[in-house]
C-alpha cells in the first residue's frame, strides 16, 4: 500500500505546517480589545472564552489524538492489529459517548447563565455589581446616547449638553449606560475593550452598560453591513481621566450647536470626513458639538414612531433623503411608547 | 404604447456587459467579464448541442425524464456549475481583503457588497441544497428498494424550481446586478426605501420560488421513505443515509416555509408598499430576523444531515466493519432534527432580549453539541479495530475528523452570549460556518462522489488525482479560514471592505494562499473526472460493487437500470447485501419475471422552469404583462393537463430477464477480488469481502 503510506505522509506535513502557521492573535495593536479588555465586562467575557475552551477541549482532545492513532493502527496493511468486523455495540462506551458530552454542556450551561445574567447589557452597574464582580466604581454615572448613522457613530451627552461624531470619550471608573438607536438602517454598536455588541434600530432603544477601569483607546465599530461606507464606521473610544473628560466636555460646549438644520446634515450618507466637509468645518478627525435640546435622542427615536408614513426623502440613509425635506418630531413624546 | 409598458423597468443602462465600454476601469472590467463569461459559456454550450446534433439527447434523456437517478446527477451538475461561480467570487474576495489594508482594494465597495452576498446566495441555495437533494435523489430508493420517488412528476418539477432560483441569481450577474445586503437580505436596508431594486428583487423571487422546490422535495423523500421501503425493512434495518435522509426531508418540510413567508412579506412590502419591515408605520425588522433564522438554523442540519449519513455509510464501508452504535446514530439524528427548531435566536443574542432568554437559547444550542459529539465518536468506533483503506473519501474522512471537530469547538463557543456578543457579526463567524460548511458538508458531497460516481457511470475515479485534491482541499480549507478565527476575534468584521489593523496583514495573506490553493482543488476535481475518463476502461466496475458495499444500491449493475431491481428485493437486516455477502450467498435471483411499469417521460419540469423563470424576472423588472402570462401559462398548463390520464411506459418481463441475467453471467465470469486489489484494474466490481473472514 505504497499510495496510502504517501497519503499519510502528506497528512502529517500539513498538520505541522499548519500550526506553525497558526500562531495566536498578535500583540501589535495597541489599543484594546477583546483580547486585552479595559473594563470588567469585557474581562468576564474574556475569562468565559478561556473556560469554554478548556471545558471543550475534554469532549475534542480525544477525537486529535485518537482519530491520527485509530487510523494509524487499524490500517489495513497492518495484519497485527485486532479486527472485529461484527462488533457494533458496548454499554459502557455508550455511557461514555452521551455522558461526557452531556456533563460538559451541563457545566457550560451553568456557566453561560451565570454569566449572561451577571453582565446582561441593560443592568446598569451599581454597587451590589461592582461587589459581585470585585471592581470600584468612582463617580456618578455618565449617561450617553448613541445614534447610528451612515457612516458614523453620534453619542449624545444629554446631561452634559455637548455631542460627538467620530469619538467617544468616557471617564475611567465611572459607569456608562448607553441608549443606542439608529438614524437609517439597522446597526450593530461594539466597542470589544469595553464589552461586546448589541443592536441599534431604527425606531427602537437598545441599551449597554459599560465601564473602563484604566485609561486606554479601543474602537466602537458598527458590525452590520449598512453600504459601501461600512468599513469606516470606526470611532476610537477614549476612556480619560476625570479631569480630561471634564475638559473635553468643555472643549465641546464651545463648538458649535448640534440644532436641527445640523443634524439633517449630518444625518446624510457618508463618514465622518464626508460630514465635516457639509458642515462647512475645516480640519480632520473627529466633531464636537453643543447640543441645545437635551432631547435629541428621543425625537430621533420618535422619527419612526409618529403614526404617519415616513418617505424615503425623510430617512437618513436611503438614496433619495434630503436633508431640507427631513424634520424631525418637535417632542421626544414616540419614544416613551415602546422601549425595546 | 409606452416602453415602459413592454419592458418595465429594464433599460440599456441594466445591461451590466456593457458597463466596461461606458466606464472602463477595473471595476467594470470584472463585473461585464463576469457577465461576459457567462453569457459566452451558455452560448459556447448552446453553440455545441447544435453542432453535435445533442439537442434531441438533451431533452429525451435528460431535461423530461422523470428517473430519479438522472435528476440525482443533474442536481449535482446543476451545483458544480454554480459552485464555479461561488469559488471563483470566493478567490475574487479574498484577493479583495488582502489588498484592503487601509482601504483602496481593487474593485468598488458596492462590487464587494454584490459579491458577500451573490456568493452567500449562491453556496447555500444552489450548490449546497442541489448537493445535498442530488445525494438524497440518487440513493433514497436505491437504498430502500425501490423503483422510484413517491412522486416522480414533482420530483421533477421540484428540479424545475431549483433551476429557476440559479437562473435568476445568473440572469442578475448581466443584468442589473444582485442585492448587497448578504445572503440573509436584512430589511430595512433590503427594503425598497433603501434599495429600490433591482437587486432585493431577484434575491426575494429566486429563494422564493426555489424555496418551493425544496419543500416539495421534502415532501417526495419523506413519503418515498415512509411509504416504499422494500418487504422487511423496518424503520431499524435502513441505511443510516435514509435516516439521515429522512431527517433532512422533515426539517426541510418545516424549516422552508418561515422562509418563503419571509421572502413573500418582504415582496409585498416592496411592490405593494406593505410595512412589515420597514422603519415607519410600525414595521420591524426583528420579525425578519425570527422568521429568517427559523428557517436559517435548521437549514444548516438540512445540509450536514445528509453529509452525516455519507460519512456513516463510507466510515463502515472503508474499515469493513459494521457500523457502531447503528441506534446511537438515528437517536442522535432525530434528537438533533428536532433540537435544531428550537435555537434560532443563537443568531442574534445581540438584538436585546432578556438574560433569561439568552440563556434558554444558548443553553438549547449547547445541547445540539451533544448528539453531534457523539456522532464523531461513533464513527472513530466504526473505525477502531476495523482494517482501514485511506482511500479518497477516507482521506476526506481524516479531513473532515480533525476540521469539523474545530468548527464545533468554535460552535460551542458561540452557544456562550456572553461570548457571543464579542464575535458575533466578525470574522469568526465567517470561519465558523466555512469550517462547517467546507469540511462538514462539502467534503461529505466530495467523498460520497468518490463511493457513488462508479455506480452512477460504471468506472472509478481515479485514486491517485483523488487524494491528491483531497489533500488540496484540507490544506486550502486551513489556510484560508482558520487565520480568520484569529482576526475575528480581533474585532474586523464580517463583510467589511477594509481593515487599518496592520497584524491583520499576515493573517489576510496567509488566506490569500489558502483561496489560490482551495482555487487549485476546485480544478483538481475536474482534472480527477478527466483521467479517470482516459482510463475509464481500466477503471471500469461494471458489475456495480467496487467497495465491498453493504448496502442495496451495491446490489445493482453500475450503471443500474431505469427499473433499478428486476424484483423488490425482500430485506431481513440491517446492510442486507454485506450480510447476504458473508454467509456467501449475494445476488439472490428472481424466481420469476413481471412486466415493470415506469412512468414516461413530461415536460411539466421543464414548463414550471420556464414559466417560474419568467415570472421572477417579471415581477423583478416590473414588466407586468409577463408576470401575468407566465402565471396564467403555468395554471393553464396544470389544468389541461389534469384531463389526462398520467402515460406509463412499460418494460416488459423478458427485457427485464435479459438484462439482469446478463449482469449476473458477467458476475460468474468474474472472479471476485479482495480489497488488495481496490484499486487495480482487476476490481470489475465484484467483491471478495472481506467481513467473511470474521464472521
Ligand atoms: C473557495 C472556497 C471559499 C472561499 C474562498 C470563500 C470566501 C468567502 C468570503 C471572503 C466571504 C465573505 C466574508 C465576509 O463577509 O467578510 C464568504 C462568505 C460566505 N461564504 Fe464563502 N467561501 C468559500 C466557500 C464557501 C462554501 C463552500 C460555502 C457554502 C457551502 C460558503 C458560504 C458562504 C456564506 C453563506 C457566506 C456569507 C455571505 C454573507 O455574508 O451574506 N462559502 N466566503
Ligand atoms: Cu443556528
Amino acid at each position: 500500500m505504497r499510495q496510502s503510506e504517501h497519503t499519510w505522509f502528506a497528512l502529517f506535513a500539513f498538520t505541522v505546517l499548519a500550526a506553525a502557521i497558526y500562531t495566536p492573535a498578535s500583540a501589535a495593536t495597541h489599543s484594546a480589545d477583546f483580547m486585552r479588555p479595559l473594563g470588567p465586562i469585557a474581562d468576564m467575557q474574556r475569562t468565559e472564552l478561556f473556560w469554554a475552551t478548556v471545558i471543550v477541549m475534554v469532549a475534542i482532545l480525544p477525537v486529535f489524538v485518537g482519530v491520527p492513532w485509530i487510523l494509524w493502527r487499524y490500517r489495513r496493511s497492518n495484519d497485527k492489529s485486532e479486527y472485529a468486523p461484527a462488533w457494533h455495540f458496548d454499554t459502557k462506551l455508550e455511557l461514555v459517548m452521551w455522558g461526557v458530552p452531556a456533563a460538559i454542556v451541563v457545566a457550560f450551561g451553568i456557566w453561560l447563565t451565570q454569566a449572561v445574567f451577571r453582565i446582561d447589557p441593560y443592568r446598569t452597574i451599581d454597587a451590589e455589581m461592582a461587589e459581585g464582580m470585585n471592581f470600584e466604581i468612582d463617580g456618578p454615572p455618565v449617561v450617553v446616547d448613541v445614534v447610528g448613522l451612515d457612516w458614523k457613530w453620534l453619542f449624545i451627552y444629554p446631561d452634559e449638553g455637548v455631542a460627538s461624531v467620530g469619538e467617544m470619550v468616557i471617564p475611567v471608573g465611572r459607569p456608562v449606560s448607553m441608549r443606542l438607536t439608529t438614524d437609517t438602517v439597522m446597526q450593530s454598536f461594539m466597542a470589544q475593550g469595553l464589552a461586546g455588541q448589541i443592536y441599534a434600530m431604527p425606531g427602537m432603544v437598545t441599551r449597554l452598560n459599560v465601564l473602563a477601569e484604566r485609561e486606554g483607546t479601543t474602537v466602537a465599530e458598527n458590525t452590520q453591513y449598512n453600504g459601501t461606507g461600512f468599513a469606516s464606521q470606526r470611532a476610537p473610544a477614549r476612556a480619560v481621566t476625570d479631569a480630561e473628560f471634564s475638559a473635553w466636555i468643555d472643549t465641546a460646549r464651545a463648538a458649535p450647536p448640534l440644532d436641527d438644520e445640523t443634524y439633517a446634515q449630518l444625518a446624510k450618507s457618508g463618514d465622518v470626513a464626508a460630514a465635516r466637509r457639509d458642515l462647512g468645518r475645516t480640519g480632520s478627525g473627529p466633531l464636537a458639538f453643543a447640543l441645545p435640546d437635551p432631547m435629541l435622542f428621543g425625537r430621533i427615536v420618535g422619527r419612526y414612531r409618529t403614526g404617519a408614513p415616513v418617505p424615503p426623502e425623510q430617512q437618513p440613509g436611503s438614496h433619495s433623503y434630503d436633508p431640507e425635506a427631513a424634520r424631525l418630531p418637535a417632542t421626544d413624546k414616540g419614544m416613551s411608547d415602546g422601549n425595546d | 404604447m409606452e416602453m415602459t409598458d413592454i419592458f418595465g423597468r429594464l433599460s440599456w443602462a441594466d445591461l451590466v456587459l456593457l458597463d466596461v465600454f461606458r466606464s472602463p476601469s477595473v471595476d467594470t472590467a470584472v463585473s461585464s467579464g463576469a457577465a461576459w463569461i457567462m453569457v459566452l459559456g451558455a452560448a459556447a454550450v448552446l453553440v455545441w448541442l447544435t453542432v453535435a446534433g445533442r439537442w434531441g439527447w438533451l431533452w429525451r434523456d435528460w431535461l423530461t425524464t422523470v428517473d430519479h437517478k438522472k435528476i440525482g446527477i443533474m442536481y449535482i451538475t446543476l451545483g458544480f456549475i454554480m459552485m464555479a461561480r461561488g469559488i471563483a467570487e470566493g478567490v475574487v474576495m479574498r484577493s479583495y481583503q488582502a489588498t484592503a489594508y487601509q482601504g483602496g482594494a481593487f474593485l468598488s465597495e458596492e462590487h464587494w457588497a454584490e459579491l458577500f452576498s451573490t456568493h452567500g446566495t449562491v453556496m447555500i441555495f444552489f450548490v449546497a441544497m442541489p448537493f445535498i437533494t442530488g445525494f438524497m435523489n440518487y440513493l433514497i430508493p436505491l437504498q430502500i428498494g425501490a423503483r422510484d420517488m413517491a412522486f416522480p412528476v414533482l420530483n421533477q418539477i421540484s428540479l424545475g424550481l431549483t433551476g429557476t432560483g440559479a437562473a435568476l441569481v445568473m440572469i442578475s450577474l448581466a443584468l442589473g446586478g444582485f442585492e448587497t445586503g448578504g445572503w440573509t437580505a436584512y430589511p430595512p436596508f433590503t427594503g425598497a426605501d433603501f434599495d429600490p431594486g433591482p437587486g432585493p428583487d431577484y434575491w426575494v423571487w429566486s429563494i422564493v420560488l426555489s424555496g418551493f422546490g425544496s419543500m416539495f422535495s421534502g415532501l417526495n423523500f419523506a413519503v418515498t421513505i415512509y411509504k416504499m421501503r422494500a418487504p422487511g425493512m423496518d424503520y431499524l434495518k435502513m441505511p443510516v443515509f435514509c435516516w439521515t435522509a429522512l431527517c433532512t426531508s422533515i426539517l426541510l418540510i418545516f424549516a422552508l416555509p418561515p422562509l418563503t413567508v419571509a421572502g413573500l412579506m418582504q415582496a409585498l412590502d416592496r411592490l405593494l408598499g406593505f410595512h412589515f419591515f420597514t422603519n415607519d408605520l410600525g414595521g420591524n425588522m426583528m420579525n425578519y430576523a425570527n422568521l429568517f433564522w427559523m428557517f436559517g438554523h435548521p437549514e444548516v442540519y438540512i445540509l450536514i444531515l445528509p453529509a452525516y449519513g455519507i460519512f456513516s455509510e463510507l466510515t463502515a464501508t472503508f474499515a469493513a466493519k459494521r457500523l457502531y452504535g447503528y441506534r446511537s446514530l438515528v437517536m442522535a439524528t432525530m434528537s438533533i432534527a428536532v433540537i435544531s427548531f428550537g435555537v434560532w435566536l443563537h443568531h442574534f443574542f445581540t438584538m436585546g432580549q432578556s438574560p433569561s432568554i439568552n440563556a434558554a437559547f444558548g443553553i438549547a444550542t449547547a445541547i445540539i453539541a451533544v448528539p453531534t459529539g457523539v456522532k464523531v465518536y461513533v464513527w472513530m468506533a466504526t473505525l477502531w479495530r476495523g482494517r482501514i483503506r485511506m482511500t479518497t473519501p477516507m482521506v476526506y474522512m481524516t479531513g473532515f475528523f480533525i476540521l469539523f471537530t474545530i468548527g464545533g469547538f468554535s460552535g460551542i463557543i458561540l452557544a456562550n452570549p456572553a461570548i457571543n456578543w464579542q464575535v458575533h457579526n466578525t470574522q469568526f463567524i465567517v470561519a465558523h460556518f466555512h469550517n462547517v460548511l467546507l469540511p462538514g458538508l462539502i467534503f461529505g458531497i466530495f467523498a460520497g462522489i468518490h463511493i457513488w460516481f462508479p455506480k452512477a457511470y460504471g468506472f472509478r475515479l481515479h485514486e491517485r488525482a483523488g487524494t491528491i485534491t483531497a489533500i488540496l482541499w484540507i490544506v486550502g480549507f486551513a489556510m484560508t479560514f482558520l487565520p480568520l478565527y484569529a482576526v475575528g476575534l480581533l474585532g474586523y468584521p464580517r463583510r467589511s471592505a477594509a481593515f487599518d489593523d496592520p497584524a491583520f496583514l499576515p493573517y489576510m495573506y496567509v488566506s490569500l494562499t489558502g483561496a489560490f490553493i482551495l482555487l487549485a482543488a476546485f480544478c483538481g476535481l475536474f482534472v480527477t473526472l478527466w483521467i479517470s475518463i482516459r482510463n475509464r476502461d481500466s477503471l471500469a466496475v461494471p458489475l456495480g460493487d467496487p467497495w465491498d458495499g453493504r448496502t442495496l444500491e451495491w446490489a445493482t449493475p453500475s450503471p443500474p437500470p431505469p427499473w433499478n431491481f428486476p424484483v423488490i428485493p425482500q430485506v431481513s437486516s440491517l446492510d442486507a447485501f454485506a450480510k447476504e455477502k458473508a454467509e456467501g450467498k449475494p445476488y439472490v435471483q428472481p424466481a420469476e419475471y413481471r412486466d415493470i411499469e415506469l412512468p414516461a417521460p413530461t415536460s411539466a419540469g421543464m414548463v414550471v422552469m420556464v414559466s417560474t423563470t419568467a415570472l421572477g424576472f417579471a415581477l423583478t423588472w416590473w414588466i407586468w404583462w409577463l408576470a401575468a402570462a407566465a402565471a396564467f401559462g403555468l395554471v393553464a398548463y396544470f389544468f389541461v393537463r389534469s384531463f389526462f390520464e398520467y402515460p406509463h411506459i412499460v418494460i416488459p418481463a423478458i427485457e427485464v430477464q435479459r438484462v439482469n441475467e446478463a449482469w449476473i453471467e458477467a458476475l460468474h465470469l468474474c472472479t471476485p477480488v479482495n480489497r488488495d486489489h481496490e484499486d487495480d484494474p482487476r476490481n470489475r466490481g465484484h467483491a471478495a469481502t472481506d467481513m467473511a473472514i470474521a464472521s
